[in-house]
């Protein structure tokens, strides 16, 4: 009997031949990565040291990464002190692959893992962020942790105690219709699985929407994964992965190419077809009350927002700025743009797309999480409805438990700017 | 026997329990206070000490879902409540086990607030009404952490065995 693509890149972990899910494993870790919640990871990383009288050191400091996103820069006091904290522990480790608030190498943690080319195919991740399953892009087991358990992971080098999922075959055929995206195929397949028919289950995704859809699209339905309960979204890397890692990652070294076996054995299937799928909107409060944009056309709208590790690469920000090119964010509507990296806001800046952009009236904001969980920038008024490229709709996300996030992709929210109301992107009559 | 405090349906997120704005609130002896912050009522009542520890929030199913902030298993840890839910989602009861927050499976549970349940390794006996519920017991993964008094224990254990000095 075959191996999925996760049991494969688990038993590869513990240099085992084989796995099956259920088995439970300690595998070697090849990046684990945090964000400002480090000063949490840090913390108890110095429990586990406490009264054991050794050195406190992790156990591999180029397998380490941090990256400020979350709060950037810093919105009180206390977030500023927390990441001072980070940055003197990361100093004193050693540690390299750190990103600070920089324009010319920050963003939000799950574009600059794929950019700077620090996951691979056949890799295991673990992040302590939930998305994290972004990374399944790139043929890599990624998953969120705690920061408990990431503590024990800097210790050891091990995720402790790992049952290893069942996977769930997701195949995506057919071709997708203008101006519908990746965002509204993992919209649809959320809508469609719930909340938690991923729960205790590794997502592996193939079919003929996959092999045309490009890193960016694919790094969209791994990070959303996660929204359906799924521990990991893997694809199995091909010419694509190879071509993103070699020309936009910069990675010069040998690459693995790891495949699931074709006897593979899945837990179920789920096919879909694509080609007449409808722009997909989640709407409040979860992020399965999934409907076709037809249904909530019409709704008013006081704030867009396009960014987050979902939807701020640089085709999303090229989308929205060819479509509010020459024209104006409609009044009473406010339009928020935050690119996923300090990289892509340059490259945004240099093709133009920021200009387009801030003529509409849009604010292009730096790169960083921003408002997508509502601790630092654009907050909600009580009332108030936001249509957004982000992730989660959750009650009180965007810094409000009285107002009300919609999501969608890039397409539908830059048509929305426009008219102020959720509008279909593929009428064309903007 | 432990009394039901609080009742929440399905999908409650993590930012439901501890909403994103005190992230920056990070330390498990400061979380609390935040615990279910934007439901006012029970947050006050935990703040002015009205809810005992070993007191239960009921949950519907995929409690705990959304964002791996271990703040959330930590606010409810530090009043020592307990979590009884139709289901769990991963990230949050991974969290909860590895700090210690009791959490219990319990696929069938009807209970209202002020209920007395009394909660057994398989069971879950609902005095208030008489009925009895199956309890899905934590996978042998996660019980070895459970009984290793938690993740911190537990990796500490690992790594003096490792490194070769003696506990
Ligand atoms: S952009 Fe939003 S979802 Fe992505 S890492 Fe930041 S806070 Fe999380």
């Amino acid at each position: 009997m075959g191996a999925t693509l996760a049991e494969k890149i688990f038993a590869k972990s513990v240099q085992r031949v084989s796995v099956k899910p259920g088995d439970v494993l300690e595998p070697n870790v090849g990046l684990a990565m945090s964000h400002e919640n480090a000063a949490l990871v840090i913390n108890q990383f110095k429990e586990i040291f406490k009264d054991t009288g050794l050195e406190l050191r992790v156990w591999d400091p180029s397998r380490i990464a941090i990256i400020f996103d979350h709060r950037v820069p810093a919105e009180s006091a206390k977030t500023a002190n927390n990441q001072k904290k980070i940055r003197e522990f990361v100093a004193q480790q050693g540690i390299t692959k750190f990103h600070e608030i920089r324009g010319d190498e920050g963003g939000i943690c799950h574009q600059i893992l794929p950019e700077n080319g620090y996951v691979r195919p056949g890799m295991i991740v673990v992040g302590t962020d939930s998305h994290t399953t972004t990374h399944g892009a790139l043929g890599a087991v990624a998953w969120g942790i705690g920061a408990t358990e990431m503590a024990a992971v800097w210790a050891l080098g091990r995720v402790l105690n790992v049952e290893v999922p069942p996977t769930i075959k997701i195949v995506i055929e057919g071709e997708l219709p203008a101006m519908v995206a990746p965002k509204d195929i993992i919209l649809y397949i959320i809508g469609k699985l719930t909340a938690q028919g991923g729960n205790f289950r590794v997502f592996e995704f193939h079919g003929s929407a996959v092999k045309n859809m490009s890193t960016s699209g694919r790094l969209v339905l791994s990070n959303m994964s996660v929204e359906a309960g799924a521990t990991s979204g893997l694809f199995p890397p091909d010419e694509e992965t190879l071509r993103y890692l070699r020309e936009e990652a910069g990675v010069t070294d040998e690459i693995e190419m790891i495949a699931p076996d074709p006897d593979a054995e899945y837990e179920k299937t789920v096919t879909i077809d694509v080609s007449k799928l409808e722009p997909q909107v989640a709407c409040p409060h979860t992020v399965d009350n999934v409907k076709p944009v037809s249904e909530v056309e019409g709704r008013k709208i006081d704030q867009i927002v396009i960014g987050s590790c979902t939807n701020g690469r640089l085709d999303d920000i090229a989308i929205a700025a060819s479509i509010l090119k020459g024209k104006k964010v409609a009044r009473n509507t406010r339009m928020l743009v935050f690119p996923a990296s300090g990289r892509i806001y340059r490259q945004a800046l240099e093709a133009g797309y920021v200009k387009d952009l801030m003529d509409a009236g849009a604010v292009v904001m730096n790169s960083g999480c921003g408002c997508c969980l509502g601790v630092h920038q654009g907050a909600l008024a009580d009332g108030e409805v936001a249509l957004s490229t982000t992730n989660r709709n959750f009650k009180g996300r965007m810094g409000n438990p009285n107002a009300e996030v919609y999501l969608c992709s890039p397409a539908t929210a830059a048509v929305s700017a426009l008219t102020g109301v959720i509008t279909d992107p593929r009428k064309g009559a903007y | 026997m432990a009394k039901v405090v609080f009742k929440v349906g399905d999908d409650v997120s993590t930012d439901a329990i501890y909403p994103g704005r005190y992230m920056a609130t990070v330390l498990p002896t400061e979380t609390p206070q935040y615990c279910f912050a934007d439901h006012k009522e029970f947050n006050e009542r935990l703040n002015k000490g009205e809810i005992e520890a070993g007191s239960v929030i009921v949950a519907g199913s995929n409690f705990g879902c959304g964002s791996s902030r271990e703040q959330a298993a930590s606010c409810l840890k530090g009043w020592g409540l307990v979590v009884v839910a139709k289901s769990i989602a991963r990230i949050f009861l991974q969290n909860a086990v590895n700090l210690g927050l009791q959490t219990v499976i319990c696929p069938e549970i009807e209970a209202e607030v002020g209920d007395e349940l009394e909660i057994f390794p398989d069971k879950i006996v609902n005095k208030s009404t008489g009925k009895t519920f199956s309890v899905i017991p934590h996978a042998p993964a996660r019980q070895a952490i459970i009984e290793a008094g938690g993740l911190i224990p537990y990796a500490r254990k690992k790594l003096m065995q490792e490194r070769g000095v003696a506990a």
